[in-house]
């Protein structure tokens, strides 16, 4: 019991991540895909932030009197990971429309089929 | 909607944790932009989808096993919270203890970010502005006659139009504050061009594509997004000619503390230039395809 209390944070982690997982191989739909992708995103963010926090400790940044601060280094990662992050869902938005607009359709066994069948 | 929640939810997650930097650039990207990138893409492509029966169960299965394994391999995780976890014990005390006397600016995320992993940064400027090129050109925008602008139905709406032109110029100041405040407070490069470009945005909303475009054309925006990435790397090569190494800011003037000012200075502004251009220019391209979208229908 004491373990729940002490890593709540990976159980957080694990089912935000597994939410995601299922939404991109049980679902069709292509937009439907990207929108797992980025729960699945958000809950490395998570990991990874809350990797870095050190109780009692506060921002990374310096000021008097304060001797615990949280790790800076998720924190870069992430920053920078989460507008890569959206740059790369747009690119992938942008394929889906593409791909409508080829296809006619963005639903993944559709797809296959016309491609089968040509 | 749910999405946008969402997204500022996890933003506040990350105020609780402290990465008040992390929060700020999640509560602008992840309910302000993704959703309304989703919105447009959803508009394009039509909301009805097939159901795919049979799918499920086996999926649902497969995840509940992969997270029954992750959760038994976080039991032997560190705790949460704990200062003794390996995470906390490499390079991260060295940053919190070293980056005042090397770098000599109060937020250690922007001294990490812009001089000890420079390198790392520039390399994600070069990735969101590839990303960029690879938007326009999937989706090239047609360029549209003035003379038929787009009506929105927000457009019509007088109160949204007030209340943003009230609204959008702190948003923009705000930006600006959050780009040149980056040594000392929460900020920098990357925040301040989501939020600049989430202005820019909201403009866009209101007063359609091609009003914006007569404020912020998307050939300037072509231009700022590569002279950010350039000025980051010319920085890089300033450092290399004053007998330094590439993104060496200590090389950049007399005194190494000078020097990594400037440094990190000029290559958030790049930073901060090229994040806000491309994010505004894959809105318009999306919002360039609705327009067309909608008038191929008429």
């Amino acid at each position: 019991m004491t373990l729940l209390l002490t890593h709540y944070n990976y159980l957080v982690v694990v089912v935000l991540m597994m939410a995601g997982f299922f939404i991109v191989i049980a679902q069709g739909n292509l937009v439907k895909k990207l929108v797992g992708l980025n729960i699945f995103q958000t809950s490395v963010f998570i990991l990874y932030i809350s990797s870095g926090k050190i109780t009692g400790g506060t921002a990374p940044i310096l000021q008097d009197g304060i001797t615990a601060y949280s790790n800076p280094l998720p924190h870069v990662l992430i920053l920078t990971a989460i507008v890569v992050g959206i740059a790369t869902t747009a690119l992938g938005l942008a394929l889906v429309i593409r791909i409508k607009k080829a296809y006619g359709t963005i639903e993944e066994s559709e797809i296959q089929q016309r491609d089968h069948t040509c | 909607m749910l999405s946008g929640i969402y997204g500022f939810l996890s933003a506040s997650f990350f105020v609780l944790m402290d990465a008040v930097d992390v929060a700020f650039t999640e509560a602008a990207v992840g309910s302000g932009i993704s959703p309304l990138l989703m919105l447009l893409t959803v508009a394009l492509v039509g909301r009805h989808e097939k159901q795919n029966p049979g799918r499920g169960l086996p999926a649902l299965v497969l995840v509940t096993i992969t997270g029954a394994l992750l959760i038994i391999g976080t039991l032997s995780m560190p705790d949460f919270g704990s200062a003794n976890a390996p995470a906390q014990t490499h390079v991260g005390p060295y940053y919190i203890e070293q980056s005042a006397a090397e770098i000599g600016i109060p937020n250690i995320v922007t001294s990490v970010l812009a001089s000890y992993r420079g390198f790392d940064t520039f390399g994600e400027v070069a990735v969101v502005f590839t990303a960029g090129i690879g938007v326009l050109s999937l989706l090239m925008l047609k360029s549209s006659t003035p003379e038929t602008p787009a009506v929105t139905s927000a457009h019509k709406h007088k109160i949204l139009r007030i209340v943003s032109k009230i609204l959008i110029p702190p948003i923009l100041l705000f930006s600006l504050y959050v780009q040149f405040h980056g040594d000392y407070g929460p900020g920098g490069g990357f925040q301040a061009g989501v939020i600049f470009a989430a202005a820019i945005i909201l403009y866009t909303m209101f007063f359609g594509v091609d009003i914006a475009q007569q404020v912020v054309s998307s050939a300037l925006l072509r231009v700022l997004a590569a002279f950010g990435v350039l000025l980051y790397g010319s920085v890089g090569l300033v450092s290399m000619l004053n007998g330094g190494t590439f993104l060496d800011y200590s090389a950049l003037a007399d005194n190494p503390i000078t020097g990594q000012h400037i440094g990190i200075i000029v290559i958030e502004l790049g930073v901060g230039m090229t994040v806000a251009a491309v994010m505004v220019m894959i809105f318009y391209c999306f919002a360039g395809q609705v327009n067309t979208a909608r008038e191929a229908d008429e």
